[in-house]
């Protein structure tokens, strides 16, 4: 496998770097990079990190990096997770209010400890760090319960002063949205899985409306709501499905829809193959809707979709 | 009257759903089985997962059908923990 981080790789502009993943010779990573400047979204670090813990660090060859913002990358633990060493000192700074390195959480009781001890680091007004616990949570959750990879998940995140806001990147190497979703649904690609998968009351693991005891497939739909509602990015990216939430202008009033085709987005069913599912993330702390408001939008929306849903497998009258 | 009191449990933040299974399935329905009422006590719980409600609620009412929610009261809840209760019990009942 090959992955070269780039000058800058933000949701915005993420697509670039993906479809420059090979993951060809699953048992070597090599990793590249820019040798001026690196910036990139969390989610990068996330994937490269989780490629890395799938092989034996032995086996991943790491360029010498030459630019200033490679201490960036020791810094949120990339080399550390990956087993591998620097090449250079780096100053570290204390992590309270700016960031959380990349981790990795494979049972239901690290994920609880993670949260618990992330908010206060976060140093979050006590709204803002609802969404974020909020969205941790889901999205590790389900890594946990559905991905199926006996590397968990792996997650880092980053507070940017300058825009204020916050940026989520989880990766897994598991068995993807498409495998867990065929158990319940028929989704031909993984696209369509991905967008199956979005929609809210649909799981892998039931048809059934209301999920099982445990499941109601409604967690990526609440996390694209979270993203939708703030006007911020929201990508998703599975086998060779991508789906990217783009960010909204603020003169556009948002508006929740079940159906993630209705948002504006774009998307690709031709990524390279990702075994696995990648979710990121940007949430701005200066428009965050108060959450209990985004509550009210997020019943009403799930509300009418499960109407729909019922009322589109009504038989209709035979008229002869 | 059986009284749960789910930051004992699960914290300010209810987000663990094995947490959730456990109350629901040691506490709840043991004592639905009896015929006794119960109260869900929210106090000091700033957030929950709708996943944690989910795993909490949604196989009672499955059981039992909405009228069990004549016999769950729920105490001390915020506007956002109320709110996701809300989101629960309503598509449950869809």
């Amino acid at each position: 496998m090959k992955i070269h981080l780039p000058n800058s790789a933000f949701l915005g502009n993420i697509d670039p770097f993906i479809r420059g993943f090979d993951p060809l010779s699953d048992n070597v990573l090599e990793i590249s990079a820019n040798d001026k400047w690196i910036s990139v979204h969390p989610v990068v670090l996330s994937m490269i990190a989780a490629l890395g813990l799938t092989i034996d660090a032995k086996n991943i060859s790491c360029a010498k990096f030459e630019a200033k913002s490679k201490h960036y990358l020791a810094r949120m633990g990339l080399f550390q997770i990956l087993g591998i060493r620097s090449d250079f000192d780096f100053v570290e700074h204390e992590p309270a209010g700016r960031f959380i390195p990349v981790t990795q959480i494979k049972t239901s009781g690290e994920l609880t400890k993670f949260i618990t001890e992330m908010i206060p680091l976060l140093h979050l007004e006590p709204e803002q760090a609802k969404t974020i616990g909020y969205i941790v949570s889901e999205l590790a959750r389900n890594v946990i319960e559905h991905a199926a990879s006996e590397k968990g998940a792996v997650l880092c995140a980053q507070y940017y002063k300058k825009s204020n806001s916050i940026r989520v990147g989880i990766a897994d190497t598991g068995v993807g949205i498409k495998k867990t979703i065929n158990q319940s649904y028929a989704a031909a690609t993984d696209l369509e899985a991905v967008k199956l998968a979005l929609q809210p009351g649909i799981t892998g693991t039931t048809r059934r409306e209301g999920g099982t005891e445990q499941n109601a497939g409604a967690g990526l739909f609440f996390i694209k709501s979270i993203a939708s509602v703030n006007r911020d990015f929201f990508v998703i990216y599975s086998g060779s499905g991508f789906y990217k939430l783009l960010k909204k202008t603020s003169r556009v009033r948002p508006q929740l829809n079940a159906n993630p085709e209705k948002d504006r987005h774009s998307e690709s069913d031709e990524m390279p193959f990702w075994h696995g599912t990648i979710v990121g993330i940007d949430i701005s702390l200066n428009q965050t809707e108060e959450f209990s408001l985004l509550l009210d939008a997020i019943r009403k929306t799930y509300s009418t979709a499960l109407k729909e849903r019922r009322k589109s497998r009504y038989r209709k009258p035979r008229f002869i | 009257m059986k009284q749960i009191n789910i930051f004992d449990k699960a914290g300010s933040f209810a987000e663990n759903k094995d947490i959730a299974k456990a109350v629901r399935i040691e506490e709840i329905l043991p004592a639905l089985n009896k015929q006794e009422e119960i109260i869900l006590d929210f106090k000091n719980v700033e957030a929950a997962t709708q996943s944690f409600i989910h795993a909490l609620l949604s196989d009672v009412i499955r059981k039992y059908g909405g009228e069990v929610l004549d016999k769950i009261s729920f105490r001390s809840c915020n506007d956002t923990v109320k709110k996701i209760i809300g989101i629960v019990v309503d598509y449950m009942q869809e």
